[in-house]
């Protein structure tokens, strides 16, 4: 098991047979992932890496069955990109987009409600279940396949921890990478919700920025509603206020922004604090030793 | 994207919302012919800098002759202006705005803002006007007012009723702030303004009559939206900006200096944060955020070396690269050749992981210069604190 995507997953990429959505496909096929082609405007009926692309994410759902797609389309016509992807039926749609127009994504949020789809990112790295399926643009090789889920905002921070489990022999289910843009498509929540009916994921790390309300959300939530510990990192204890910190959603606005103020409320509503970005993995450790789990 | 408030104010009149008659001045003559051309007894001069806080710091003087007007425009062209937003150094003034002087009879916050929670443009208000609207939310959140709303349908009428009533918008002058309210509005979605503060809005005595009048307007533009808003792109002003900011962004680095001794050269945003925290925990002060982002190239490497050791306080550099779509052998590269192009006096604290590590921490060990590496994040915080505390 895992969440959102596994090896049964049947992925296209829109912007299929652009550089780095071909690089990105091709690495992913290299893990085991299901690609069965790819959605170029105006390229449709021509082969790309072996597979066939398409003019419409419609068409290549009708011939294809795909129910996930990674949309490598560039930021100005991203969001029109995936309401394209949820109005083809598309089941997950990941995009790594960094600089989508935030009140594209207003209108984006409001177009997908009443509509199923589950939307990653943007300005994310994508997901991966190891070994199984991989829609992003995360170093495949650091994933090892394992029993802790991990959710984040930034991508490289979710490598560092990654690689802090790895070295540790830590294995992951499944990560997710929620984006670090203000607007996000799936939050915190929503994940957490799917690692806790996942019967692989164990134990989940959740990694969170300052600025926005959603890392106390999901605290606030996982208390109330998940039986699974929760290891938790907010970065920035050192960020100025009133500065966006390369995300755009990294900004303390108000004092409920700062990343001291979200892991005190994280300690206070039971979940484990690595208050050192180092420490995430020995924290996980901790946390498998509180609990009797076994990597 | 910030702007400054007389353009604010021009961009707000062509939506047809009511601001002061008034007029932008580069010099003190400027500044006297403005005050004539626009008539009046009375006037406001305001120093035009985009740090907010200008009243209590001065920037903001009521004037009562022609004389007066030119002598408070001397004054303020040509100095720095010290607000709690600018920092000791102050922010230098380039013009004034003129306005005629209003009477004031009572002022309000009006402000509309994307909120994170809802995902949604909110429009925010409050009776509590010209003062600081985190102040009122911390002191007595129950006086201001919110109306979320749906993109679909835009601001409706009766919303803005809503929000009029509650903060004592009466008779004629509820219509009028119904129109306000939706101009804002249109200017926030049509113009991808990420944020519009009227602070204060004020009601004006002329004559016998009563009206509405935006006395101050501050507008924040979203970066990624400036390629669809030429208009908007027109107006920044990069002498508000960190000159070291502008340069980084020029280069596709994000940049933003803290006033520490350590530079730091990370990749992605949420990596470089924590690198920043590592190195406070460990005792050390960061020199500066900087997120070379993805795809480095050596150049784009060399680029963020250079600016960083543009602060004279960098005592040592911490690198910290975890490579997912960059690669640890051009990042590699990059460092060989600013330590040759730049001369390179500081230590360098190298940390790299992730795509083609082994390959970079190759280069680096044959490279016969004084790279000092680690193998992790930990590590490599311990040792630039050891470096330039020693």
């Amino acid at each position: 098991m895992s969440i959102f995507v596994d090896k049964h997953s049947r992925v296209i990429f829109q912007g299929f047979t652009g550089e780095h959505a071909s690089f990105h496909a091709q690495d992913a096929i290299g893990i085991g992932t299901n690609v069965v082609g790819g959605v170029t405007p105006g390229k449709g009926g021509t082969m790309h890496l072996g597979l066939p692309v398409f003019d419409t994410v419609a068409e290549a759902v009708a011939a294809t069955g795909a129910d996930v797609s990674g949309v490598f389309v560039p930021p100005p016509f991203n969001a029109d990109a995936l309401m394209e992807a949820i109005d083809a039926g598309i089941r997950v749609a990941v995009t790594i987009a960094d600089g989508i127009p935030i009140h594209d994504m207003v209108r984006l949020q409001r177009y997908r409600i009443g509509r199923d789809a589950i939307l990653i990112g943007p300005n994310s790295p994508g997901i991966i279940t190891p070994g199984e399926c991989k829609v992003g643009i995360m170093p495949s090789h650091i994933y090892r396949k394992g029993n802790i889920g991990i959710v984040s905002r930034s991508g490289t921070l979710n490598y560092e921890a990654t690689e802090q489990m790895s070295v540790l022999g830590i294995g992951i289910s499944t990560s997710v990478g929620i984006g670090g843009d203000p607007i996000n498509g799936t939050d915190f929540v929503a994940v957490l919700k799917a690692f806790e009916a996942d019967p692989e994921t164990q134990i989940v790390v959740l990694i969170g920025e300052i600025g926005g309300p959603q890392e106390v959300a999901a605290a606030r939530w996982a208390q109330k509603n998940m039986s699974k510990p929760i290891v938790g990192f907010v970065a920035g204890v050192s960020a100025p206020p009133g500065r966006r910190m390369g995300h755009a959603g990294a900004i303390i606005a108000s004092e409920s922004d700062t990343a001291r103020a979200k892991m005190d409320t994280m300690e206070a509503l039971g979940l484990y604090v690595a208050r050192n970005p180092a420490h995430i993995g020995q924290t996980v450790l901790q946390a498998m030793r509180e609990h009797g789990i076994k990597p | 994207m910030n702007i400054h408030e007389y353009q604010a104010k021009e961009l707000l009149k062509a939506y047809d919302v009511p601001v002061p008659v008034g007029g932008v001045a580069y010099s003190d003559k400027q500044a006297a012919q403005v005050a004539e051309d626009i008539g009046g007894s009375k006037w406001v001069v305001k120093a035009q800098v985009h740090a907010g806080g200008r009243g209590k710091a001065g920037g903001v003087k009521l004037v009562h002759s022609i004389d007066e007007v030119k002598k408070t425009a001397d004054g303020m062209i040509g100095s720095h202006l010290v607000t709690h937003q600018t920092g000791p150094e102050g922010a230098l003034v380039h013009r004034v705005w003129v306005e005629q002087a209003s009477h004031i009879k009572k002022e309000f916050y009006l402000g509309l803002v994307i909120d994170r929670a809802t995902q949604r443009i909110t429009v925010m208000a409050s009776s509590e006007g010209g003062t600081d609207i985190e102040e009122v939310a911390r002191s007595s959140p129950e006086k201001i007012v919110k109306e979320v709303v749906d993109p679909a349908i835009g601001l409706r009428d009766f919303q803005c009723r809503k929000i009029a009533t509650a903060i004592g918008l009466k008779g004629r002058l509820m219509p009028h702030s119904v129109k306000l309210m939706k101009a804002l509005y249109r200017c926030m979605r049509d113009r991808d303004a990420l944020q519009i503060e009227i602070n204060p809005l004020a009601i004006v005595s002329v004559g016998e009559e009563e009206k509405l009048l935006v006395l101050d307007a501050k507008l924040n533009f979203d970066d990624n939206a400036l390629y669809r808003q030429r208009g908007i792109t027109d107006l920044r002003d990069l002498a508000e900006e960190d000159p070291k900011e502008v340069e980084a962004s020029g280069h596709g680095l994000n940049y933003i200096a803290l006033d520490g001794n350590i530079g730091c050269i990370v990749n992605g945003a949420g990596l470089a944060m924590a690198s920043l925290d590592a190195i406070t925990l460990h005792g050390g002060r960061p020199a500066n955020f900087l997120d070379v982002g993805g795809g480095a190239s050596p150049e784009k490497v060399t680029n963020a070396c250079r600016i960083v050791l543009q602060d004279p306080n960098v005592k040592a550099i911490l690198v910290n690269i975890f490579a997912g779509i960059n690669r640890c052998d051009w990042i590699a590269l990059g460092l060989i050749q600013a330590c040759n192009h730049l001369q390179i006096k500081v230590p360098l604290v190298v940390r790299l992981a992730g795509t083609n590590v082994e390959e970079g921490r190759r280069i680096l060990a044959e490279s016969g210069l004084a790279f000092i590496t680690a193998e992790n994040l930990d590590a490599a915080a311990a040792k630039a604190v050891a470096i330039v505390n020693e």
